[in-house]
């Protein structure tokens, strides 16, 4: 089993103004290690594109917690994980397709399953209906 | 408190500098913004400045692509500037430089 490095938890109410929060949270987390710029600017639009989605979809209907949970192996391998309680994705297949939203005021761009997807080495997403959705995002830093 | 940061309005363009951050939480002021401004002007052209814009998300996107339809709905040429590389990053993945003028000093 890998040796883990550093983890932290956080857990923080589905308000907007908690997106910046997360990515300031996962930015401190990795900021001592070597992390190239790109890398940063990747992890830092997944953890946003995550938590945005926990407020705006799981959430939509009821405010509730999201837990943002970030590991640290000693191989450098970065693993966060977001979860929420909330609705649920209703059909996983559409969800993750390029520009797919629910969205009916046409002001969200469906693209954010994709960036998360495209910006991590390893994304993993598991929802269920009334319970709520974790996603695994890996990426491996610089040593 | 206004959320873009400078606009201009100059030979029919409209400038409009973007904030430092655009995310989901500020996106729908920023938006409301700009198309109050495209309201007053009536520009020709629209251009979006990214020079100040450290950071984007999707919501980011989303604004990007819903002033690009009305700019097309009102026959106005619409223009991005300055995106920074993982701005760019985001618009390249969506497709958007192909059907958006994208412009970097």
């Amino acid at each position: 089993m890998k040796k883990i490095k550093n983890a932290i938890k956080a857990q923080f109410p589905s308000i907007s103004e908690n997106e910046a929060l997360s990515r300031m949270i996962i930015m401190g987390f990795i900021s001592r290690t070597n992390v190239t710029a790109e890398d940063m600017a990747d992890i830092k639009t997944m953890v946003s594109e995550a938590v945005t989605n926990c407020i705006v979809h799981a959430y939509k209907d009821s405010p509730g917690k999201i837990t943002m949970e970030a590991k640290l192996f000693e191989d450098m391998e970065l693993v966060i994980r977001i979860k929420d309680t909330g609705c649920g994705i209703e059909d996983m297949k559409k969800a993750m397709e390029p520009f797919y939203t629910t969205d009916a005021l046409g002001e969200r761009c469906g693209m954010g399953l994709c960036i998360m997807k495209s910006f991590s080495d390893k994304f993993s997403i598991k929802s269920t209906r009334g319970k709520g959705t974790t996603v695994t995002m890996r990426k491996l830093l610089a040593k | 408190m206004n959320m873009v940061l400078c606009k201009s309005f100059e030979d029919k363009v409209l400038t409009v500098r973007l904030p430092k951050e655009i995310d989901h939480h500020c996106a729908s002021k920023v938006r409301e913004e700009i198309d109050a401004l495209v309201r007053e002007a009536k520009p020709q052209r629209l251009c979006l400045d990214l020079t100040a814009t450290e950071f984007m998300d999707s919501s980011g996107l989303g604004l990007i692509l819903g002033r690009a339809r009305i700019a097309k709905e009102n026959n106005i040429e619409y223009e991005l500037k300055n995106p920074n590389s993982s701005t760019r990053k985001i618009l390249f993945l969506a497709g958007v430089d192909k059907i958006i003028k994208v412009t970097t000093l």
